[in-house]
Protein backbone atom coordinates (compact mmCIF):
# COMPACT_ATOMS: atom_id res chain seq x y z
CA UNK A 1 0.00 0.00 0.00
CA UNK A 2 1.25 3.41 -0.93
CA UNK A 3 0.33 6.87 0.15
CA UNK A 4 -0.03 9.50 -2.55
CA UNK A 5 3.53 10.66 -1.98
CA UNK A 6 4.75 7.22 -2.96
CA UNK A 7 5.95 6.55 0.55
CA UNK A 8 4.80 3.21 1.93
CA UNK A 9 2.93 3.35 5.20
CA UNK A 10 3.89 0.31 7.18
CA UNK A 11 1.89 -0.88 10.12
CA UNK A 12 4.35 -2.23 12.64
CA UNK A 13 3.01 -4.91 14.95
CA UNK A 14 3.57 -3.81 18.52
CA UNK A 15 5.58 -6.12 20.74
CA UNK A 16 3.94 -6.71 24.13
CA UNK A 17 3.12 -9.42 26.61
CA UNK A 18 -0.13 -9.95 24.70
CA UNK A 19 1.55 -10.34 21.32
CA UNK A 20 3.95 -12.78 22.98
CA UNK A 21 1.06 -14.87 24.35
CA UNK A 22 -0.84 -14.67 21.07
CA UNK A 23 2.19 -15.85 19.10
CA UNK A 24 3.01 -18.54 21.65
CA UNK A 25 -0.42 -20.02 20.93
CA UNK A 26 0.57 -20.12 17.26
CA UNK A 27 3.87 -21.86 18.06
CA UNK A 28 5.70 -18.62 17.18
CA UNK A 29 5.22 -19.32 13.48
CA UNK A 30 3.31 -16.14 12.66
CA UNK A 31 5.58 -13.33 13.85
CA UNK A 32 5.71 -10.68 11.13
CA UNK A 33 9.08 -9.71 9.71
CA UNK A 34 10.60 -6.84 11.70
CA UNK A 35 11.32 -4.86 8.54
CA UNK A 36 10.76 -5.15 4.78
CA UNK A 37 13.44 -5.89 2.19
CA UNK A 38 12.37 -3.64 -0.68
CA UNK A 39 14.03 -3.19 -4.05
CA UNK A 40 15.90 0.10 -4.19
CA UNK A 41 13.99 2.95 -5.82
CA UNK A 42 15.58 5.09 -8.53
CA UNK A 43 15.77 8.15 -6.28
CA UNK A 44 15.52 9.12 -2.63
CA UNK A 45 15.48 12.37 -0.71
CA UNK A 46 18.23 11.00 1.50
CA UNK A 47 20.51 7.98 1.06
CA UNK A 48 22.32 6.80 4.16
CA UNK A 49 25.40 4.73 3.37
CA UNK A 50 26.03 2.18 6.11
CA UNK A 51 23.47 0.05 7.95
CA UNK A 52 25.11 -0.07 11.33
CA UNK A 53 23.60 1.37 14.47
CA UNK A 54 24.59 4.96 13.66
CA UNK A 55 23.19 4.83 10.11
CA UNK A 56 19.94 3.19 11.17
CA UNK A 57 19.54 5.64 14.06
CA UNK A 58 20.09 8.50 11.60
CA UNK A 59 17.38 7.14 9.30
CA UNK A 60 15.01 6.61 12.22
CA UNK A 61 15.38 10.16 13.54
CA UNK A 62 15.26 11.63 10.01
CA UNK A 63 11.85 10.02 9.57
CA UNK A 64 10.52 10.49 13.08
CA UNK A 65 11.90 13.88 14.14
CA UNK A 66 12.20 15.60 10.78
CA UNK A 67 9.44 13.95 8.74
CA UNK A 68 11.87 12.96 5.97
CA UNK A 69 10.65 9.50 5.06
CA UNK A 70 11.80 9.01 1.50
CA UNK A 71 15.04 7.57 2.80
CA UNK A 72 17.14 4.50 2.00
CA UNK A 73 19.77 2.88 4.18
CA UNK A 74 22.31 1.02 2.01
CA UNK A 75 24.31 -1.73 3.70
CA UNK A 76 26.95 -3.72 1.86
CA UNK A 77 26.61 -6.71 4.18
CA UNK A 78 23.97 -7.34 6.81
CA UNK A 79 22.55 -4.92 9.38
CA UNK A 80 24.86 -4.36 12.32
CA UNK A 81 27.45 -6.74 10.87
CA UNK A 82 30.29 -4.26 11.22
CA UNK A 83 31.41 -2.58 14.40
CA UNK A 84 27.86 -2.46 15.76
CA UNK A 85 27.97 -6.23 16.23
CA UNK A 86 31.65 -6.38 17.19
CA UNK A 87 32.03 -4.00 20.12
CA UNK A 88 31.97 -4.73 23.84
CA UNK A 89 28.61 -2.91 24.30
CA UNK A 90 29.78 -0.47 26.97
CA UNK A 91 27.79 2.74 27.41
CA UNK A 92 28.94 5.73 29.48
CA UNK A 93 29.25 9.48 29.11
CA UNK A 94 32.07 10.39 31.53
CA UNK A 95 34.17 12.27 28.97
CA UNK A 96 36.52 15.04 29.97
CA UNK A 97 35.79 17.89 27.58
CA UNK A 98 32.52 19.83 27.49
CA UNK A 99 31.91 19.07 23.80
CA UNK A 100 32.25 15.30 24.20
CA UNK A 101 30.44 15.22 27.52
CA UNK A 102 27.41 16.96 26.00
CA UNK A 103 27.31 14.66 22.98
CA UNK A 104 27.77 11.38 24.87
CA UNK A 105 25.45 12.44 27.68
CA UNK A 106 22.72 13.21 25.16
CA UNK A 107 23.24 9.72 23.78
CA UNK A 108 23.08 8.14 27.24
CA UNK A 109 19.82 9.96 27.93
CA UNK A 110 18.38 8.64 24.67
CA UNK A 111 19.53 5.13 25.65
CA UNK A 112 17.64 5.49 28.93
CA UNK A 113 14.33 5.66 27.07
CA UNK A 114 15.24 3.71 23.97
CA UNK A 115 13.52 0.36 24.67
CA UNK A 116 10.23 2.22 25.19
CA UNK A 117 10.84 4.58 22.27
CA UNK A 118 11.51 1.72 19.86
CA UNK A 119 9.15 -0.84 21.43
CA UNK A 120 12.16 -3.14 21.25
CA UNK A 121 14.05 -4.48 24.25
CA UNK A 122 17.64 -3.33 23.82
CA UNK A 123 18.49 -4.90 27.20
CA UNK A 124 19.96 -1.66 28.48
CA UNK A 125 21.45 -2.38 31.87
CA UNK A 126 22.74 0.54 33.95
CA UNK A 127 25.03 -1.61 36.03
CA UNK A 128 27.70 1.04 36.54
CA UNK A 129 31.06 1.58 34.84
CA UNK A 130 34.24 1.72 36.91
CA UNK A 131 37.52 3.10 35.62
CA UNK A 132 40.44 1.99 37.78
CA UNK A 133 43.45 4.06 38.80
CA UNK A 134 46.70 2.22 39.47
CA UNK A 135 49.08 5.05 40.32
CA UNK A 136 49.08 8.63 41.57
CA UNK A 137 49.00 10.09 38.11
CA UNK A 138 45.96 7.95 37.25
CA UNK A 139 44.29 9.25 40.43
CA UNK A 140 44.92 12.88 39.50
CA UNK A 141 43.62 12.40 35.97
CA UNK A 142 40.63 10.56 37.34
CA UNK A 143 39.82 13.31 39.86
CA UNK A 144 40.11 15.91 37.15
CA UNK A 145 37.74 13.97 34.90
CA UNK A 146 35.22 13.25 37.67
CA UNK A 147 35.16 16.94 38.61
CA UNK A 148 34.73 17.92 34.96
CA UNK A 149 31.88 15.41 34.64
CA UNK A 150 30.11 16.79 37.69
CA UNK A 151 30.41 20.36 36.43
CA UNK A 152 28.69 19.11 33.27
CA UNK A 153 25.89 17.51 35.25
CA UNK A 154 27.06 13.97 34.56
CA UNK A 155 26.88 11.51 37.45
CA UNK A 156 30.43 10.59 38.36
CA UNK A 157 32.09 9.76 41.65
CA UNK A 158 35.41 8.64 43.06
CA UNK A 159 35.60 5.34 44.93
CA UNK A 160 38.17 4.20 47.48
CA UNK A 161 39.62 0.69 47.18
CA UNK A 162 37.23 -0.43 49.95
CA UNK A 163 34.22 0.95 48.09
CA UNK A 164 35.44 -0.72 44.89
CA UNK A 165 35.84 -4.02 46.71
CA UNK A 166 32.23 -3.79 47.91
CA UNK A 167 31.04 -3.46 44.30
CA UNK A 168 33.55 -5.83 42.68
CA UNK A 169 34.56 -8.40 45.33
CA UNK A 170 36.51 -10.48 42.83
CA UNK A 171 38.86 -7.61 41.93
CA UNK A 172 42.37 -7.98 43.35
CA UNK A 173 42.73 -4.85 45.48
CA UNK A 174 45.62 -6.19 47.54
CA UNK A 175 48.31 -3.51 48.07
CA UNK A 176 50.88 -6.04 46.86
CA UNK A 177 49.08 -6.68 43.57
CA UNK A 178 51.08 -6.12 40.42
CA UNK A 179 48.58 -3.44 39.44
CA UNK A 180 47.57 -1.94 42.80
CA UNK A 181 44.11 -0.35 42.75
CA UNK A 182 44.27 3.13 44.31
CA UNK A 183 40.78 4.16 43.38
CA UNK A 184 38.24 4.30 40.61
CA UNK A 185 35.72 6.55 38.99
CA UNK A 186 32.18 5.26 38.88
CA UNK A 187 29.39 6.30 36.59
CA UNK A 188 26.34 4.53 37.98
CA UNK A 189 24.19 5.37 34.96
CA UNK A 190 26.70 3.70 32.65
CA UNK A 191 26.37 0.08 31.67
CA UNK A 192 25.77 -2.14 28.68
CA UNK A 193 23.10 -2.88 26.08
CA UNK A 194 22.52 -5.62 23.54
CA UNK A 195 24.33 -4.25 20.50
CA UNK A 196 22.38 -6.23 17.87
CA UNK A 197 19.10 -5.16 19.45
CA UNK A 198 20.07 -1.50 19.11
CA UNK A 199 20.58 -1.98 15.36
CA UNK A 200 17.46 -4.11 14.96
CA UNK A 201 15.30 -1.78 17.05
CA UNK A 202 16.32 1.25 15.00
CA UNK A 203 15.90 -0.73 11.77
CA UNK A 204 12.38 -1.80 12.72
CA UNK A 205 11.48 1.71 13.81
CA UNK A 206 12.91 3.30 10.67
CA UNK A 207 11.12 0.77 8.46
CA UNK A 208 7.83 1.49 10.22
CA UNK A 209 8.27 5.15 9.28
CA UNK A 210 8.75 4.24 5.62
CA UNK A 211 12.55 4.03 5.38
CA UNK A 212 13.82 1.46 2.84
CA UNK A 213 16.50 -0.76 4.37
CA UNK A 214 18.52 -2.35 1.58
CA UNK A 215 21.08 -4.97 2.55
CA UNK A 216 23.72 -6.57 0.31
CA UNK A 217 24.02 -3.26 -1.50
CA UNK A 218 27.56 -1.94 -1.62
CA UNK A 219 28.27 1.64 -2.58
CA UNK A 220 31.02 1.63 -5.21
CA UNK A 221 31.03 5.27 -6.21
CA UNK A 222 29.73 8.70 -5.32
CA UNK A 223 28.45 10.67 -8.29
CA UNK A 224 28.97 14.43 -8.23
CA UNK A 225 27.66 17.20 -10.40
CA UNK A 226 30.30 19.83 -9.90
CA UNK A 227 30.46 20.63 -6.21
CA UNK A 228 27.18 18.87 -5.43
CA UNK A 229 26.43 15.21 -4.78
CA UNK A 230 23.90 13.57 -7.12
CA UNK A 231 23.70 9.99 -6.03
CA UNK A 232 25.61 6.79 -5.43
CA UNK A 233 26.75 3.94 -7.64
CA UNK A 234 25.99 0.64 -5.97
CA UNK A 235 26.30 -3.08 -6.59
CA UNK A 236 22.56 -2.91 -7.31
CA UNK A 237 22.72 -0.02 -9.74
CA UNK A 238 22.74 3.75 -9.58
CA UNK A 239 20.58 5.42 -6.94
CA UNK A 240 19.98 9.16 -7.17
CA UNK A 241 19.80 11.14 -3.95
CA UNK A 242 19.17 14.77 -3.04
CA UNK A 243 21.37 14.28 0.03
CA UNK A 244 23.80 11.54 1.02
CA UNK A 245 24.90 10.73 4.58
CA UNK A 246 27.92 8.46 4.92
CA UNK A 247 28.20 6.49 8.19
CA UNK A 248 30.69 3.72 7.42
CA UNK A 249 32.95 2.85 10.32
CA UNK A 250 36.04 1.13 9.00
CA UNK A 251 35.74 2.50 5.49
CA UNK A 252 35.27 6.25 5.72
CA UNK A 253 38.59 7.11 4.02
CA UNK A 254 37.59 4.85 1.12
CA UNK A 255 34.21 6.58 0.76
CA UNK A 256 35.81 10.03 1.09
CA UNK A 257 38.18 9.01 -1.70
CA UNK A 258 35.16 8.23 -3.90
CA UNK A 259 33.89 11.76 -3.27
CA UNK A 260 37.29 13.29 -3.92
CA UNK A 261 38.57 14.49 -0.55
CA UNK A 262 40.79 13.19 2.25
CA UNK A 263 40.19 12.61 5.93
CA UNK A 264 42.49 12.87 8.96
CA UNK A 265 41.75 9.25 9.75
CA UNK A 266 43.66 6.01 10.07
CA UNK A 267 41.92 2.63 10.24
CA UNK A 268 43.09 0.09 12.80
CA UNK A 269 42.00 -3.37 13.97
CA UNK A 270 40.34 -3.56 17.37
CA UNK A 271 39.73 -6.94 18.93
CA UNK A 272 37.44 -8.38 21.57
CA UNK A 273 36.86 -11.83 22.94
CA UNK A 274 34.39 -13.70 25.12
CA UNK A 275 34.87 -16.50 27.62
CA UNK A 276 32.80 -19.60 28.08
CA UNK A 277 29.54 -18.74 29.91
CA UNK A 278 29.65 -18.92 33.69
CA UNK A 279 27.17 -18.10 36.46
CA UNK A 280 26.76 -14.42 37.42
CA UNK A 281 30.06 -13.32 38.97
CA UNK A 282 30.74 -9.83 37.64
CA UNK A 283 27.89 -7.34 37.90
CA UNK A 284 29.40 -4.07 36.71
CA UNK A 285 31.75 -2.93 33.96
CA UNK A 286 35.40 -2.60 34.99
CA UNK A 287 37.86 -0.74 32.80
CA UNK A 288 41.52 -0.20 33.38
CA UNK A 289 43.15 2.32 31.18
CA UNK A 290 46.71 1.89 32.44
CA UNK A 291 46.85 -1.85 31.83
CA UNK A 292 44.32 -1.61 29.03
CA UNK A 293 41.62 -4.15 29.57
CA UNK A 294 37.89 -3.86 30.13
CA UNK A 295 35.45 -6.54 31.13
CA UNK A 296 31.77 -7.06 31.75
CA UNK A 297 29.57 -10.16 31.90
CA UNK A 298 26.85 -10.66 29.32
CA UNK A 299 23.38 -11.89 30.18
CA UNK A 300 24.39 -15.25 28.68
CA UNK A 301 27.18 -15.43 31.27
CA UNK A 302 30.13 -14.87 28.98
CA UNK A 303 32.79 -12.43 30.07
CA UNK A 304 33.14 -9.81 27.35
CA UNK A 305 36.71 -8.58 27.21
CA UNK A 306 38.19 -5.77 25.19
CA UNK A 307 41.55 -4.04 24.86
CA UNK A 308 43.29 -1.59 22.57
CA UNK A 309 43.96 -1.31 18.86
CA UNK A 310 46.82 -2.72 16.85
CA UNK A 311 49.17 0.16 16.11
CA UNK A 312 49.34 -0.28 12.34
CA UNK A 313 46.79 0.63 9.65
CA UNK A 314 44.64 -2.28 8.58
CA UNK A 315 41.40 -3.13 6.82
CA UNK A 316 41.65 -6.83 7.73
CA UNK A 317 39.07 -7.60 10.43
CA UNK A 318 41.58 -9.41 12.61
CA UNK A 319 44.27 -8.33 15.03
CA UNK A 320 47.52 -9.52 16.56
CA UNK A 321 47.82 -12.25 19.10
CA UNK A 322 50.14 -9.99 21.11
CA UNK A 323 47.20 -7.70 21.94
CA UNK A 324 45.16 -10.65 23.21
CA UNK A 325 48.11 -11.85 25.27
CA UNK A 326 48.55 -8.41 26.85
CA UNK A 327 44.88 -7.95 27.68
CA UNK A 328 44.49 -11.44 29.16
CA UNK A 329 47.66 -10.94 31.21
CA UNK A 330 46.19 -7.72 32.63
CA UNK A 331 42.80 -9.35 33.18
CA UNK A 332 44.22 -12.24 35.19
CA UNK A 333 46.30 -9.89 37.36
CA UNK A 334 43.18 -7.85 38.15
CA UNK A 335 40.84 -10.85 38.46
CA UNK A 336 42.83 -13.92 39.54
CA UNK A 337 39.56 -15.90 39.66
CA UNK A 338 39.36 -15.73 35.84
CA UNK A 339 42.69 -17.51 35.33
CA UNK A 340 41.19 -20.89 34.42
CA UNK A 341 38.35 -19.60 32.24
CA UNK A 342 38.48 -20.70 28.63
CA UNK A 343 38.00 -18.17 25.88
CA UNK A 344 35.32 -19.13 23.37
CA UNK A 345 35.47 -16.58 20.56
CA UNK A 346 37.74 -13.81 19.41
CA UNK A 347 37.13 -11.34 16.61
CA UNK A 348 38.22 -8.00 15.21
CA UNK A 349 36.64 -4.94 13.69
CA UNK A 350 38.15 -1.95 11.93
CA UNK A 351 37.96 1.35 13.78
CA UNK A 352 38.54 4.73 12.14
CA UNK A 353 40.64 6.85 14.47
CA UNK A 354 40.96 10.64 14.32
CA UNK A 355 44.11 12.39 15.57
CA UNK A 356 42.15 13.80 18.53
CA UNK A 357 40.14 10.62 19.17
CA UNK A 358 36.88 12.49 18.55
CA UNK A 359 34.43 11.89 15.71
CA UNK A 360 33.76 14.00 12.63
CA UNK A 361 30.04 14.70 12.18
CA UNK A 362 28.95 17.24 9.65
CA UNK A 363 29.36 18.81 6.25
CA UNK A 364 32.08 17.93 3.74
CA UNK A 365 33.71 19.82 0.85
CA UNK A 366 30.95 18.30 -1.34
CA UNK A 367 27.56 19.99 -1.16
CA UNK A 368 24.74 17.86 0.27
CA UNK A 369 27.20 15.13 1.20
CA UNK A 370 27.55 14.60 4.95
CA UNK A 371 29.95 12.39 6.87
CA UNK A 372 29.60 10.86 10.32
CA UNK A 373 32.82 9.00 11.02
CA UNK A 374 35.98 8.66 13.05
CA UNK A 375 34.33 7.31 16.19
CA UNK A 376 37.49 5.32 16.85
CA UNK A 377 37.18 2.68 19.51
CA UNK A 378 34.09 4.05 21.24
CA UNK A 379 31.17 4.57 18.89
CA UNK A 380 28.59 2.16 20.26
CA UNK A 381 27.81 4.26 23.32
CA UNK A 382 27.05 7.18 21.02
CA UNK A 383 24.69 5.36 18.65
CA UNK A 384 21.38 7.13 19.40
CA UNK A 385 23.00 10.54 19.99
CA UNK A 386 25.04 10.25 16.82
CA UNK A 387 21.92 9.41 14.81
CA UNK A 388 20.06 12.26 16.46
CA UNK A 389 22.57 14.98 15.59
CA UNK A 390 23.39 13.56 12.16
CA UNK A 391 19.71 13.45 11.22
CA UNK A 392 19.44 17.10 12.25
CA UNK A 393 22.54 17.97 10.21
CA UNK A 394 21.22 16.24 7.08
CA UNK A 395 17.65 17.54 7.47
CA UNK A 396 18.56 21.19 8.05
CA UNK A 397 21.90 21.32 6.25
CA UNK A 398 23.50 22.73 9.39
CA UNK A 399 24.94 20.96 12.43
CA UNK A 400 22.97 20.53 15.64
CA UNK A 401 24.58 22.53 18.50
CA UNK A 402 25.79 19.22 19.95
CA UNK A 403 27.83 18.27 16.88
CA UNK A 404 28.81 21.78 15.78
CA UNK A 405 32.28 21.43 17.37
CA UNK A 406 32.88 18.07 15.63
CA UNK A 407 33.56 19.45 12.16
CA UNK A 408 36.13 18.38 9.62
CA UNK A 409 37.35 22.01 9.64
CA UNK A 410 38.74 21.62 13.15
CA UNK A 411 41.79 20.00 11.59
CA UNK A 412 42.43 23.30 9.82
CA UNK A 413 41.43 25.68 12.59
CA UNK A 414 43.12 23.71 15.35
CA UNK A 415 40.03 23.51 17.56
CA UNK A 416 40.67 19.87 18.37
CA UNK A 417 38.68 17.96 20.98
CA UNK A 418 41.51 15.98 22.46
CA UNK A 419 40.03 12.94 24.14
CA UNK A 420 43.12 10.75 23.80
CA UNK A 421 43.98 9.66 27.28
CA UNK A 422 41.40 11.97 28.76
CA UNK A 423 38.12 10.17 28.35
CA UNK A 424 38.73 7.26 30.66
CA UNK A 425 40.53 6.15 27.50
CA UNK A 426 39.50 2.58 27.06
CA UNK A 427 36.15 2.58 25.32
CA UNK B 1 50.93 -10.66 13.48
CA UNK B 2 53.43 -9.56 10.88
CA UNK B 3 56.84 -10.88 9.94
CA UNK B 4 58.88 -7.79 9.11
CA UNK B 5 62.36 -7.84 7.65
CA UNK B 6 64.61 -5.21 9.21
CA UNK B 7 67.20 -4.20 6.58
CA UNK B 8 69.89 -4.63 9.26
CA UNK B 9 68.61 -7.37 11.62
CA UNK B 10 66.59 -9.57 9.27
CA UNK B 11 63.08 -11.00 9.71
CA UNK B 12 61.46 -10.51 13.10
CA UNK B 13 58.02 -10.54 14.72
CA UNK B 14 56.20 -7.19 14.58
CA UNK B 15 56.46 -6.96 18.36
CA UNK B 16 60.15 -6.19 17.79
CA UNK B 17 59.18 -3.04 15.89
CA UNK B 18 57.27 0.16 16.47
CA UNK B 19 54.94 1.52 13.83
CA UNK B 20 55.58 5.02 12.54
CA UNK B 21 52.59 5.67 10.29
CA UNK B 22 52.40 6.75 6.67
CA UNK B 23 55.75 7.21 4.91
CA UNK B 24 56.96 10.01 2.64
CA UNK B 25 55.19 12.88 4.37
CA UNK B 26 57.91 15.50 4.20
CA UNK B 27 57.86 18.33 6.70
CA UNK B 28 57.29 21.52 4.69
CA UNK B 29 60.46 23.55 4.23
CA UNK B 30 58.82 26.86 5.15
CA UNK B 31 55.88 26.17 7.50
CA UNK B 32 55.34 29.89 8.06
CA UNK B 33 54.53 30.29 4.35
CA UNK B 34 51.70 27.74 4.47
CA UNK B 35 48.01 28.42 4.81
CA UNK B 36 46.19 26.82 7.75
CA UNK B 37 44.70 24.36 5.28
CA UNK B 38 48.10 23.28 3.94
CA UNK B 39 49.53 22.98 7.44
CA UNK B 40 46.48 20.99 8.59
CA UNK B 41 46.90 18.74 5.58
CA UNK B 42 50.52 18.07 6.48
CA UNK B 43 49.75 17.45 10.15
CA UNK B 44 46.55 15.44 9.99
CA UNK B 45 45.40 14.26 6.57
CA UNK B 46 46.35 10.69 5.69
CA UNK B 47 45.79 8.49 2.63
CA UNK B 48 44.72 5.49 4.76
CA UNK B 49 44.34 3.29 1.65
CA UNK B 50 42.58 -0.05 1.52
CA UNK B 51 45.38 -1.92 -0.23
CA UNK B 52 48.97 -0.86 -0.84
CA UNK B 53 50.31 1.29 1.99
CA UNK B 54 53.77 2.83 2.29
CA UNK B 55 54.64 3.07 5.96
CA UNK B 56 57.51 3.57 8.38
CA UNK B 57 58.68 1.20 11.06
CA UNK B 58 61.49 1.44 13.60
CA UNK B 59 63.39 -1.65 14.72
CA UNK B 60 63.53 -2.00 18.49
CA UNK B 61 66.72 -4.01 18.10
CA UNK B 62 68.99 -1.73 16.07
CA UNK B 63 66.77 1.38 16.58
CA UNK B 64 66.88 2.24 12.90
CA UNK B 65 63.97 3.47 10.80
CA UNK B 66 62.98 2.07 7.43
CA UNK B 67 60.06 1.97 5.00
CA UNK B 68 57.70 -0.92 4.33
CA UNK B 69 55.20 -1.45 1.54
CA UNK B 70 52.33 -3.52 2.95
CA UNK B 71 48.84 -4.42 1.80
CA UNK B 72 46.39 -3.28 4.49
CA UNK B 73 43.89 -6.03 3.61
CA UNK B 74 46.11 -9.09 3.18
CA UNK B 75 49.04 -7.84 5.34
CA UNK B 76 51.40 -8.99 2.58
CA UNK B 77 54.69 -7.07 2.66
CA UNK B 78 55.94 -6.52 -0.88
CA UNK B 79 58.94 -4.27 -0.24
CA UNK B 80 61.25 -3.06 2.50
CA UNK B 81 63.52 -0.10 1.71
CA UNK B 82 65.67 2.37 3.58
CA UNK B 83 64.84 5.89 4.68
CA UNK B 84 65.43 8.43 1.94
CA UNK B 85 64.89 5.82 -0.77
CA UNK B 86 61.95 5.83 -3.13
CA UNK B 87 59.56 2.87 -3.16
CA UNK B 88 60.86 0.29 -5.63
CA UNK B 89 59.49 -0.23 -9.13
CA UNK B 90 55.86 0.18 -9.92
CA UNK B 91 54.68 0.91 -6.38
CA UNK B 92 52.99 4.29 -6.21
CA UNK B 93 51.88 6.21 -3.22
CA UNK B 94 48.10 6.25 -3.05
CA UNK B 95 45.77 9.09 -2.28
CA UNK B 96 48.02 12.10 -2.16
CA UNK B 97 47.67 14.73 -4.82
CA UNK B 98 50.64 16.18 -6.72
ZN1 LIG C 1 67.03 -3.85 13.17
Amino acid sequence: MHATSGIPIVTMSKYSIFSLVRNALGYHENWPLAWRSPEPKAEYDVVIVGGGGHGLATAYYLAKEHGIRNVAVLEKGWLGGGNTGRNTTIIRSNYLWDESAALYEHSLKLYEGLSQELNFNIMFSQRGVLNLAHNLHDMRELSRRVNANRLNGIDSEILTPEQIKAIVPILNTSPTARYPVLGASLQRRGGTARHDAVAWGFARGADAHGVDIIQNCEVTGIRRNGARVEGVETSRGYIAAKKVGVVVAGHCSVLAGMAGFRLPIESHPLQALVSEPVKPIHHSVVMSNAVHVYVSQSDKGELVIGAGIDAYNSYAQRGSFAVVEGQIGALVELFPIFSRLRMMRQWGGIVDVCPDASPIIGKTPVENLFFNCGWGTGGFKATPGSGWVFAHTIATGEPHPLNAPFTLERFTTGFLIDEHGAAAVAH
Amino acid sequence: MLLIECPWCGPRDDQDFTYGGEAHIARPERPEKLSDEQWGDYLFMRSNPKGTHLERWVCNGCRRWFNVCRDTVTDEITAVYRMGEKPPGAIKKAGRKS
